[in-house]
């Protein structure tokens, strides 16, 4: 399984420059916003928790189908299929591997984007540590529908489709705590959004490889 | 004799095919008598008018869109069980008249809340967890209509629609905790049941069992087609390879 995460991050990095893209998309998102809703910073403060943690989902989302599609295309995940690890921990290897590509990143660049939307200055801790939190949530259910849509000729838009509505409680609670503590409420104010973003977190990574390895064996068949 | 017998194509169309009139008249009758009775035999509610008769529509159809969810499940979970296909494609004619239902509850809801609420939508979890019920509809159709092979089809789509289950009861708490967070405590409360006057009564109890007849009958028409055009499949593969 280490092999497994080490070949991904190489290959994330090296070929095709799947790594930079999300940051990137990440970035336009929180440039863009502005231009839609104005420039006034009391606008951009009162909204900038949540856009964060929009842009940080979309950016996540954007990636979704390459964490199968191209190991579908070559063949690999066949052997990997047949290989001695089971295909569960395959999935939550590739789950893994694509938080530390995607979910890490956008994580640390969330607080860099925070002083662009005019965060509030006790947002920042909360932000970056819900993004810590939710993101590996949103790439354990991303690797489920990526499994779900692999042997599809263009799954693309039709991952985005079925892998929102999952989002939306992960996005209820983490942009929550976000909000909450931009407000400037402590951690007595937003602890109850808090353990239940990390009840979600927790609870995907268990049961979802699951999920994920049953899909990925019927496209397989 | 067990009710596994049905799950065999031939027996499933020769009884469905023996129930549907049956089913379709009922549901006619219940429909006409529930909604008439309700239109034009009940008093105005004092406070809402003419209005709140669209409860006669609105609540009918907004049961059977989660009901029709939990039937998908059932029959997802039979599919992975038991390898029924008139199970597979239960479930797959259901889908498309659960989001309907889904819009019509949508709709109706939007068409009395606007002189009521003074609104058509409100960000309420009731309304918000429609509206995400109706997206989980949408994906599950897509996918089906996405995957080439019909088997294939039928196992994604009864994995999506186990996990999509549990995701849409943590929505439906998550979006009440939601709006508790934005919002004081719900004053939109939608929950007529408990409040509904005797008079009212009635007919709404036969305006639901119209709905359900409703749901049931499509749904037997909609299998039956599947199940001829899944048998109309089969016989055009074996036109090409003879």
């Amino acid at each position: 399984m280490m092999a497994l995460i080490a070949r991904d991050l190489a290959l994330s990095v090296r070929a095709g420059g799947g790594f930079g893209l999300a940051l990137a998309f990440f970035l336009i998102v929180v440039t863009l916003t502005p231009f839609a809703v104005g420039p006034e910073s009391a606008t951009l403060s009162t909204i900038a928790a949540g856009i964060l943690w929009l842009g940080a989902l979309l950016a996540c989302l954007l990636s979704l189908d390459r964490i199968l599609a191209l190991d579908y295309e070559d063949g690999a995940l066949e052997l990997l299929a047949t290989a001695p690890i089971p295909l569960e921990g395959v999935a939550a290897a590739k789950a893994l591997a694509h938080w530390i590509t995607t979910g890490l990143p956008l994580t640390l660049a969330a607080p860099a984007f925070g002083v662009l939307l005019n965060l509030p200055a006790p947002g920042y801790v909360w932000l970056t540590l819900s993004l810590a939190i939710g993101t590996p949530a949103l790439s354990v259910i991303g690797t489920f529908g990526a499994a779900l849509t692999v042997g599809l000729k263009r799954g693309g838009l039709l991952l985005s489709l079925i892998v929102l509505p999952l989002y939306v409680p992960t996005l209820i609670f983490g942009a929550e705590v976000a909000r909450r503590g931009a407000e400037g409420q402590g951690l007595a104010g937003l602890s109850t959004p808090f353990a239940l973003l990390g009840g979600i977190t927790l609870a995907t990574i268990a049961l979802l490889p699951f999920a994920s390895a049953a899909a990925i064996r019927i496209n397989l068949r | 004799m067990s009710l596994w017998e049905y799950a065999n194509p031939r027996k499933f169309m020769a009884l469905s095919g023996a129930v549907l009139p049956f089913a379709a008249a009922g549901t006619a009758i219940a429909l006409v008598v529930g909604l008439a009775w309700g239109f034009f035999f009940t008093p105005e509610d004092y406070r809402q008018g003419s209005t709140v008769k669209i409860i006669y529509i609105h609540v009918p159809s907004a049961m059977v869109a989660i009901n029709c969810w939990l039937m998908m499940l059932v029959a997802s979970l039979v599919w992975l069980i038991r390898r029924h296909h008139v199970s597979a494609l239960a479930a797959k004619a259901a889908a498309p008249i659960g989001a309907t239902m889904t819009v019509i509850a949508l709709a109706t809801g939007a068409i009395w809340g606007q002189p009521m609420w003074g609104t058509w939508w409100a960000w309420d979890p009731r309304l918000t967890s429609f509206l995400v019920l109706f997206l989980f509809y949408l994906g599950y159709m897509a996918l089906w209509a996405a995957v080439d092979n019909p088997d294939t089809a039928a196992e994604l789509t009864s994995v999506l629609c186990i996990v999509g289950s549990v995701f849409a009861v943590l929505s439906r708490y998550a979006l009440v905790f939601w709006n508790q967070g934005l919002h004081q405590g719900a004053s939109l409360s939608l929950d007529k049941e408990e409040n509904v006057a005797d008079v009212f009564y009635w007919p709404l109890l036969i305006a639901i069992a119209g709905f359900v007849g409703l749901f049931v009958t499509l749904l037997l028409v909609r299998t039956r087609t599947e199940v001829r055009a899944r048998r109309l499949q089969a016989l055009m593969a074996r036109e090409r390879m003879g």
